[in-house]
């Protein structure tokens, strides 16, 4: 169990590390780039004296890495900047679109799993019948539909056909349904997939074998020996998969203007609004790190084979 | 290794379909002049958001662009900007793999705190951000592609390398005073590019809808260019009315994808089983 608790910590020290380097990387990229942020909000009638006062306000006389430290010691207070176009804080900004996102996302991650699971089982279990077919081929299909066309193809179908779900924009839980689905049936196909592959991996294992040797009951077999097993990577990829869910938000809420924070990312793009652009970048460094070190950490602790390399790995 | 992958590929039916769809892709986009009767960028307003009919296979779009002389040409910009990109990501993470595998100890664990940058965001959203600071073209597209996808390539060429350069054969090589750039290009790599070919297959399709994504945030091509990303984004206005632009390039992307996925998969089967990407 020790091994364990030095594994975690190492991994958060790292985790935390990478979260400091990598937006360093995209904060001085972000700052070198073309158009002074002064020169985008103020005339060019302004005086000199006053641009220097606002840079030196704004501490943008300063060199890049002590701006960078100013900007991350703010963001540890909550304090994110306020954007370039409307004056806003960012924080606030935040505060209100990251909900929708959440709400959003964390809903398609649970519903995938709640149905990817059993269905990755029955297609393994009913291997090679018919059944297991089509859900293979399912699969197959919706993992090569990208999500931009899903939510097109979904618009077409439930609002402009049927006339049935609204297009865009948040009214209540009906505007969820399109935006939901769209979410959710790529990823869907993946878990089922990865569902399907790993129980076959494991059903192979000589353990199953044994198991089924001594006589224990079918179901006995299905639920200790196999899915124990199965659903390790199952269960690590369900912290993995939330940051491509958030990643894939921001195509998402574009098409369906859902307001959250993947459609405020893509308008501060447009009109390089590079606060809100520097802060949403940073949250999403920050839920990625933590749930990728979720996952290696939850993996040692659920898979005996990961901590003996782990011991291997120290002498 | 080229008559192995055919005697063996053509037994396997997913390598077959998948052979079948990209070639047929490919044609097309080769001949797309010969196939196509219109120009992909002549506008034509008087003949606007035209049903698809025989004159116009799949209709037309706002300007008046023969939709399908359009979706035929994208083609060769999604074959091109996939396989460059591919090209790069491939180089460049087979190398730092190989580097990383066969030398250990500290140039490893540089390698991999990179890898683990790349990773500590989603793609898509490191893609938009090296592009943001780019400027949004094809290319930038290419270049953001490649910086956000190599990792991959990395992690199997180490783990591959770890597990060959320890073996009889590289010893005696280093004994008969071999150094280590041969050993490592003419003794270590040769039994890697199996599965370098089948990651960089499977990559081709991600590296297609990525830049449709872009296209499609207005991020990647631009218009005119006839990029399905881009039609589809500039469909998604005349949704209500002329619902076939919003069709015919998600078909095409749909099929390349599933073209790409079979042969990647259908090459694993035949040239390395174990793989698992």
């Amino acid at each position: 169990m020790n091994d364990l608790l030095e594994y975690t910590i190492r991994r958060l020290i790292q985790g935390i590390f990478v979260v400091i380097v990598v937006t360093a990387i995209l904060f001085i990229i972000m700052q070198m780039m073309p158009g002074d942020p002064i020169q985008l909000i103020s005339s060019p009638r302004v005086s000199q004296e006053k641009i220097d006062e606002l840079k030196e306000l704004w501490g943008l006389d300063k060199p890049i890495l002590v701006q960078y430290f100013y900007w991350i010691s703010n963001l540890l207070r909550g304090d994110f900047g306020r954007s370039i176009t409307t004056g806003q804080k960012v924080i606030d900004l935040l505060k209100s679109r990251l909900p929708y996102t959440l709400m959003l996302s964390g809903s398609a991650l649970l519903i995938n799993y709640i149905i990817a699971i059993p269905l990755g089982l029955l297609a393994a279990y009913k291997k090679d019948t018919i059944l297991d077919k089509v859900l293979v081929i399912i699969t197959v299909i919706f993992r090569a539909i990208p999500d931009f066309w899903l939510g097109i193809l979904l618009i077409i179908i439930f609002s402009v056909s049927l006339k049935l779900l609204p297009v865009s924009g948040y009214s209540g839980l009906e505007s969820l349904v399109l935006p939901l689905l769209t979410m959710t049936l790529p990823y869907l196909a993946s878990i089922l997939r990865l569902t399907r592959s790993e129980v076959l991996e494991v059903i192979r294992e000589k353990h199953v074998s044994t198991a089924y040797a001594k006589g224990l009951k079918m179901k006995v077999v299905l639920i200790k020996h196999i899915l124990r097993n199965a659903l390790i990577p199952v269960t690590v990829m369900f912290f993995l998969s939330f940051p491509w869910l958030i990643g894939g938000s921001v195509i998402v809420e574009s098409i369906f203007a859902w307001p959250g924070m993947g459609r405020l990312l893509w308008k501060a793009i447009s009109t390089q609004d590079f606060p809100i652009v520097q802060g949403i970048i940073f949250i999403i460094a920050l839920l990625t790190v933590t749930c990728n070190t979720a996952g290696d950490i939850l993996t040692a602790f659920l898979d005996p084979r990961i901590r003996a390399e782990m011991k291997g790995e120290r002498t | 290794m080229i008559s192995q992958i055919l005697r063996e590929g053509f037994k396997n039916k997913t390598f077959l379909a998948g052979t079948i769809i990209i070639l047929t892709m490919t044609i097309i986009a080769a001949l797309a002049g010969v196939i196509t009767n219109y120009s992909y960028d002549e506008i034509n307003i008087s003949n606007a958001l035209v049903k698809p009919n025989l004159q116009h296979l799949f209709g037309t779009d706002q300007l008046g662009r023969d939709l399908f002389t359009r979706v035929v040409y994208g083609a060769r910009i999604a074959l091109r900007v996939g396989f460059i990109a591919v090209v790069i990501e491939t180089f460049i993470g087979v190398t730092l793999g190989l580097l990383a595998g066969y030398y250990g100890g500290r140039i490893e664990k540089v390698i991999l705190f990179i890898t683990d940058l790349t990773w500590s965001m989603p793609p898509i959203i490191l893609a938009l951000a090296i592009v943001t600071m780019l400027g949004p073209s094809i290319n930038n597209v290419i270049i953001a592609i490649a910086i956000v996808s190599w990792a991959q390539f990395t992690r199997v060429v180490r783990a591959k390398t770890q597990s060959i350069k320890n073996l009889p054969y590289i010893e005696a090589a280093r004994a008969f005073g071999e150094n280590d750039f041969d050993i490592i290009l003419r003794y270590i790599l040769p039994n890697i590019v199996p599965s370098i070919i089948v990651i960089s297959t499977l990559a081709l399709p991600s590296a297609i809808m990525a830049t449709t994504a872009l296209g499609f945030l207005g991020l990647g091509a631009q218009p005119p260019t006839p990029d399905w990303g881009v039609i589809l984004s500039e469909g998604i206005t005349y949704i209500n009315k002329a619902s076939w632009i919003s069709i015919f390039p998600g078909i095409a992307i749909v099929s390349i994808v599933v073209g790409f996925n079979l042969l990647g998969e259908g090459l694993r089967d035949v040239l390395d089983p174990r793989l698992k990407v």
